[in-house]
């Protein structure tokens, strides 16, 4: 494995940020976050609104559990119950950030809002969250992380949305209408990210 | 082994614990609102709420009671009032259950408008009547193999001043991981009867509300509902009637005509159509033969379409629609009072306006 501190630190951040984003796509290599990604996919600007709202919350949820792990889980021996511990994590932030938005901007969070608790249980963040802990990562590189996965999500479903915008204006046969077409893209989409693995290995 | 178990539950509840007062803490601080004023029905009535909620538990809180029938979860689009001032942006939800015109003309869902500032909006000024009362059940009692008749009498307030015609929302308990939902019920009995209620209600397989009604509610128990609600009632003019009903939709229709008979109304000759599948499916006949001669004005007409060719029937057979059809070829002088279920009723619509009766002379509620 690549020593990481042997980097400099910003061609560290920048490393991990581009393998999470495009070599190891959390919706196109791991297949996480369909659930959402096929439902709101629609259309590109929900697209962009959910995959704006995921940067946001797997990047900090990233950085949040981080922390929860190291100084909380491991030093106790609790190390086994990471899985559970995120998800209580993950709830709580995007709750507590549904609020702040509401309070601070309601342009924002009629924008967003609608997409917090999609969120809460989107597992592609939980998916980072633990993937995460495979790499012996520092804090800002396990933040990087989670806005590279995040930002790969983003790009993604984007990408998803404005291919599903171009073939909604087109007839389809039947039985292909709605998720069965949407999952044909998204198998080729991935087709075309495998391109990106093996560039990168971090 | 113990000790590792009982860290680890301990971390947990600790750790929920913890969130969870973090959330409570920051609900209070971010989300407090202080005190926002709703003016209805421009100072008609004024009222101070700690904003923060939906609009529609502001007004039930207040005793507005705004229809509702899925509890402000956004899925029934029941709970329409207009906002001028004070709502927000259109919430996503809203958007199916509002017409272009309405957006335009400001109405909204009450149950998706948060109270966050001081508002001004507009009611029916029906709703200023509308009340919730606490009842006990009289008696369930069986009139088909799928509906019940319950007559319910009022504790507190201790008495319902209503039309014939109009309805009540119940409020069904929880059972079985089923949640409390509110649903419409017209009222079945006479108006002159301000201490009882009844209604006639079909069980919906699997239906929530339904269910609950048959299954678990019991004789002496105490239910709540709110109304009276709906603009369905007979109109004053002085127009020959077609009345066509089927299933539980006989509640309305049961009320209304038996309050003309009570209310001395004879000018307005009166063809009741009654839609079944069999013979089974039929009830109230021999009350119905009574006030046929009791009242040489009113005619009752019992159809049924899946009757077997065989049987006893010497009535109508056939769709309620096509017998109607026979019977009035011109309707263009009658009005009709439609009720039952959707598909139905746009069925009759079609045939009476087919047969010339004018849009407006055609009420009804669907179920
Ligand atoms: C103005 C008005 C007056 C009315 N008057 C009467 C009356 O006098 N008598 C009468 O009997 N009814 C009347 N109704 C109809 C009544 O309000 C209810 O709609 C009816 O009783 C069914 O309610 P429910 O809770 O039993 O069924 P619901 O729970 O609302 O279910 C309705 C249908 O949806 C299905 N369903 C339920 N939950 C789900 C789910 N989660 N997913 C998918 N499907 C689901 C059920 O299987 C059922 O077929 C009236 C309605 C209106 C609007
Ligand atoms: S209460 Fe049902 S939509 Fe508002």
């Amino acid at each position: 494995m690549t020593p990481l501190a042997d980097m400099s630190l910003l061609s560290s951040f920048l490393l991990i940020f581009v393998s999470a984003a495009f070599t190891d796509n959390i919706l196109l290599a791991r297949f996480l976050g369909m659930c959402s990604c096929l439902g709101v996919s629609k259309k590109v600007d929900t697209s962009i609104g959910l995959g704006t709202a995921v940067i946001f919350v797997t990047a900090c949820t990233a950085a949040l559990n981080y922390l929860v792990y190291r100084y909380l889980l491991v030093p106790l021996g609790l190390d086994y119950l990471r899985l559970i511990t995120f998800i209580v994590v993950i709830a709580a932030f995007t709750q507590f950030v549904e609020m702040v938005i509401e309070r601070v901007s309601e342009k924002l969070y009629n924008a967003l809002g609608i997409f917090l608790p999609l969120i809460t249980v989107n597992c592609a963040i939980l998916g980072i969250s633990l993937f995460m802990l495979n790499k012996p990562y520092s804090f800002l590189q396990a933040f990087s992380f989670g806005l590279g996965g995040g930002f790969g999500w983003f790009l993604a479903i984007t990408l998803i949305g404005a291919i599903r915008e171009r073939i909604n204006e087109a007839t389809l046969p039947r039985g292909l209408e709605g998720p069965g077409i949407t999952l044909i893209i998204i198998g080729i989409m991935a087709l075309g990210f495998i391109g990106f693995s093996g560039m990168i290995k971090i | 082994m113990l000790l590792s178990v009982l860290i680890s539950v301990g971390f947990l509840l600790g750790c929920g614990l913890f969130l969870a007062a973090l959330l409570l803490l920051a609900e209070k601080k971010i989300l407090n609102y202080g005190i926002c004023r709703i003016q209805i029905n421009a100072g008609r009535k004024e009222l101070e709420v700690a904003g923060g909620s939906s609009l529609l538990t502001s007004l039930a809180e207040h005793n507005v009671f705004i229809p509702s029938a899925c509890g402000g979860r956004g899925t029934c689009g029941y709970c329409k009032v207009t906002v001028h001032e004070g709502g927000g942006a259109i919430h996503p939800v809203e958007e199916p259950y509002l017409t272009p015109e309405e957006i335009a003309a400001n109405v909204r869902l009450a149950c998706q408008v948060k109270v966050r500032r001081d508002l001004d909006i507009a009611i029916p000024e029906e709703l200023f009547s509308v009340s919730r009362y606490r009842a006990r059940v009289e008696h369930k009692r069986p009139l088909t193999h799928d509906i019940v008749e319950l007559r319910l009498k009022l504790l507190d307030p201790p008495a319902l001043t209503f039309e014939a015609g109009q309805y009540v929302q119940l409020e069904s308990a929880e059972y079985k991981g089923r949640e409390s939902v509110m649903r419409g019920y017209s009222i079945s009995s006479l108006p002159t009867e301000t201490s009882h209620i009844e209604l006639i209600i079909r069980l919906v397989p699997d239906g929530i509300c339904s269910t609950w009604v048959f299954h678990h509610l019991k004789n002496h128990q105490e239910v709540n509902f709110s109304g009276p609600y709906g603009f369905f009632h007979l109109a004053d003019t002085d127009a020959p009637i077609i009345c066509i009903a089927g299933g539980s939709g006989m509640a309305p229709i049961w009320s209304i005509i038996r309050d003309m008979q009570a209310r001395g109304i004879t000018h307005r000759p009166t063809t009741y159509f009654f839609g079944a599948l069999t013979q089974r499916d039929l009830f109230f006949l021999d009350e119905f033969k009574q006030i046929e001669k009791d009242a040489p004005w009113f005619k009752f007409v019992p159809a049924l379409s899946q009757e077997p060719a065989d049987s006893d029937w010497t009535g109508e057979r056939g769709l309620i629609t096509d017998v109607v059809n026979r019977h009035f070829p011109d309707a263009s002088q009658h009005e009709a009072y439609l009720c039952g279920s959707p598909g139905m009723i746009d069925a009759a619509i079609a045939v009476l306006q087919n047969n010339g009766m004018p849009e407006h002379h055609i009420f009804y509620d669907k179920f």
